[in-house]
């Protein structure tokens, strides 16, 4: 009975020391989750010991409310969207950050004045900004390549099967800008039956050729494979796929649609001492300006823009793959998360319910 | 016997002197508890992993109390007052108080998101009117009304009005393309946002299809393999086995490989003259593709238990109906095929449920077209996070296959079924 006690003892005691010395992040995979292990996980555990846990999932907001809901919280720090983060955040799933934690830009600006407008906010850091633009095969197109987001639904003029999500956002979006609305424009068109009713009608003139995509991995598969010949899809997996793989895809940022993707940390987190110390390790300026070496993801602080400089290859020059770039922000929407918040619920179904109709 | 049994002075006895009847009772009931004992992990397995599961499934499509518990004072007033009540000052009030502790709780995104799932386009204001809460001050109809004047909509307070109440039918509604009118009357969905019945329709053919096309090909694999000698029987058993026991993920990607437009079918076909390059098949991504993979993977399913039935049919059966002057499609179509049935009955039961609730292949090769209800379960459960109205689809999947099975137990009889 005593060894059992004293072996019981010593397990627990061992488990509380392994779990303090370790933090769960959870995120979305791929080139994205390699970026941040290099740029944020190995640097933390080097300075502070603490060791990092990379989780993957196809959407982190999932699995976080059914962990919260349940009672059982295993993850520290989550990767989210900032629609869902919001969304979360106002159902009470996440918990709320001080945004004192920050650390100031390196330049020495105060930390809300270093990071892009709306890129904190009560449960969320914003580390990056990122983009869903298209990209083409330039082998299809060697004479007159694609250069608007009109060309994407012009099957005429460029012939073959398209590639976009499964989902109403940023399809909708995209559809009314082809269609010649401009960017200022289309939330508000959308509000109303008709600029639900033309953006779907625009959809519709493609519907035929179009192969629905739902991983973020998958517009590159589908490009390389030759099962389409432009695809929309999340800018820096396009460009992993160009530039570390030697695809010939070629991206087009008229008519991108950029939001933020950052940290938030569940509530009832495990570990809450490590998770806010590696928030606060993960968002400043020299850590965001890191990631940028291994994904072409703007980062969010001001500071950090200067400090992007080539690729991990060493000689691809990041500056003018990023989303944020100002030639790539000649015509570009910041996505609403007010509008989606609301909305999501009913273009979806509709979204659905066209998608099933033949 | 009976009268010895009868009589006390001729009872029987065991050994030690008890009567025999109670020893035999106390020894069965022992082994009855025994045998008990024995099921019980497998009991308790079940019910913990299968029937609490199910029931909470169940009671999560018809209980969300997103909005009851977080906005007890409004819920009250709702509860007090008949339907169709303008609301009055008290109501304000309730509203004005109950979002400024649902803004202090952090549970007022829940309030939005419950009345957002009946009314589109509410969730902000709730969110944003929460927001300015801590300054609301009598009169609070001014206030609320100041921070967002729909709040004066009597659409709102309706909706409000229906989901006060946690339980509630209005996402098994909604499953069913209907929905709730102001006057929570029921009323069907705009005509362009109706998909579930559609889609459960679809799902349904799709799967009796599948169903159908694995009969036709797996009855005559199975009877090969009963007929054939065993040591060439075997060897293509593991044909049927091997990929029966492959991951269905290799399985369905290696559809992907196949089928898709520069894959080796088309590849072939192009090589080989019978299409033009410009012109290659589309056999993934649409129905098409859903239905190769998904029967592919099912065919196993159907294989085993036809197998297993025809084995130890006795082929002097057909060869005396042969004798006896039977043409031998006659034989087979008044001796053979009857003497299978009960192995065709099991195999499309099994198929047929396993299609119906069938998920990862049609999600990876249907595209738009080949989706199936599971699917947008899904999309529930992973996308929008409305897990009642998951629940409730499921729930009607659910129903629907058992009552599928009642029929077929009518039918055929469950007697008849056998699996092996």
């Amino acid at each position: 009975m005593k060894k059992l006690l004293v072996l019981s003892t010593a397990l627990s005691g061992f488990g509380l020391a392994a779990s303090a010395q370790e933090i769960a992040v959870m995120s979305w995979g791929g080139a994205y989750a390699t970026s941040q292990i290099e740029a944020y996980h190995k640097p933390f555990t080097a300075e502070t010991g603490i060791k990092v846990v990379n989780v993957d999932a196809d959407n982190p907001a999932a699995p976080i409310k059914a962990q919260v809901e349940a009672g059982n919280v295993t993850i520290d720090v989550v990767d989210l969207e900032y629609a869902d983060a919001v969304r979360l955040c106002d159902e009470g799933l996440l918990e709320v950050l001080d945004p004192a934690i920050l650390a100031p830009g390196t330049d020495g600006t105060a930390a809300m004045d270093d990071f892009l407008p709306g890129a904190v906010t009560d449960c969320f850091v914003a580390t990056i900004v990122f983009s869903t633009n298209y990209a083409y095969d330039s082998t299809k197109f060697p004479e007159n390549p694609p250069t608007t987001i009109a060309d994407f639904f012009d099957t005429a003029t460029y012939p073959g099967k398209r590639g976009m999500r499964k989902g109403a956002k940023v399809n909708l979006e995209m559809a009314l800008m082809a269609d010649g609305v401009p960017a200022d424009e289309v939330y508000a068109l959308l509000e109303t039956p008709e600029g639900v009713e033309r953006a779907f009608a625009k959809l519709d003139t493609i519907k035929g050729d179009m192969i629905w995509w739902e991983a973020g991995a998958q517009p590159p598969q589908l490009l390389a494979d030759g099962e389409v010949v432009m695809s929309t899809g999340y800018n820096g997996r396009f460009f992993s796929a160009a530039v570390t793989e030697g695809k010939p895809f070629v991206q087009v940022f008229d008519g991108q649609v950029y939001e933020y993707d950052g940290y938030a940390i569940p509530k009832g987190a495990p570990n809450m001492e490590a998770a806010l110390q590696f928030l606060t390790y993960a968002t400043t300026t020299q850590a965001l300006a890191d990631q940028a070496k291994w994904i072409a993801y703007g980062p969010a602080r001001v500071s950090s823009g200067p400090l992007v400089g080539l690729f991990m290859d060493g000689k691809t020059e990041m500056g003018p793959n990023m989303p944020t770039n100002a030639a790539n922000l000649t015509n570009a929407l910041p996505s609403s998360y007010e509008f989606w918040v609301d909305r999501d619920t009913e273009l979806n179904e509709r979204f659905n319910a066209w998608l099933a109709s033949n | 016997m009976a009268d010895i049994s009868a009589s006390d002075a001729g009872l029987l006895k065991t050994s030690d002197g008890r009567p025999l009847k109670s020893a035999l009772a106390t020894a069965q009931q022992r082994s009855k508890r025994r045998a008990f004992l024995l099921v019980l992990p497998l009991l308790a397995f079940v019910i913990i992993t299968f029937i609490v599961p199910i029931g909470q499934l169940m009671h999560q499509a018809i209980y969300n109390d997103g909005f009851s518990a977080n906005m007890p004072r409004t819920t009250a007033w709702f509860a007090e007052t008949p339907p169709g009540t303008v609301p009055d000052d008290a109501a304000w009030e309730a509203l004005a108080l109950d979002l400024k502790d649902a803004a202090a709780a952090r549970s007022v995104g829940v309030v939005g998101t419950r009345v957002n799932y009946e009314m589109s386009g509410t969730r902000s204001l709730f969110t944003s009117t929460a927001r300015r809460a801590d300054d609301f001050a009598p009169p609070y109809r001014d206030a609320l009304l100041a921070a967002n004047e729909k709040w004066d909509d009597p659409n709102l307070w309706g909706t409000m009005r229906q989901v006060s109440d946690a339980y509630s039918a209005n996402f098994f509604l909604a499953a069913l393309d209907m929905t709730r009118d102001v006057n929570g009357d029921i009323v069907a969905m705009p005509e362009d946002r109706q998909i579930y019945v559609n889609l459960f329709v679809k799902t349904f053919l799709l799967a009796a299809l599948i169903t159908f096309t694995c009969f036709v090909l797996g009855f005559p694999i199975a009877h090969l393999l009963a007929t054939l000698p065993m040591k060439w029987s075997n060897l293509l058993m593991i044909l049927v086995l091997l990929p029966f026991w492959t991951s269905l993920l290799v399985r369905t990607t290696s559809w992907m490989v196949l089928l898709q437009q520069q894959g080796v079918v088309n590849n072939t076909l192009v090589a080989a003259g019978v299409i033009g390059d410009e012109s290659r098949l589309q056999m993934i991504y649409n129905q098409t593709g859903t239905i190769i993979a998904m029967t592919h993977i099912l065919l196993p399913f159907m294989i085993l238990p036809l197998y297993s039935v025809m084995r130890p049919i006795p082929p002097s059966y057909v060869r005396a109906a042969r004798s006896l002057g039977a043409t031998s499609w006659t034989a087979f179509r008044r001796v053979y095929l009857p003497q299978t049935l009960p192995g065709v009955g099991a195999g499309s039961l099994l198929v047929f449920i396993l299609a119906v609730g069938y998920y990862i292949t049609p999600a990876l090769v249907g595209g738009a077209s080949g989706q199936l209800i599971s699917n947008l379960i899904a999309f529930h459960m992973q996308d929008s996070l409305n897990w009642s109205l998951a629940s409730a689809l499921a729930a009607l999947l659910l129903g629907a296959v058992l009552v599928l099975y009642w029929i077929y137990d009518r039918l055929v009889g469950i007697d008849n079924l056998k699996l092996g």
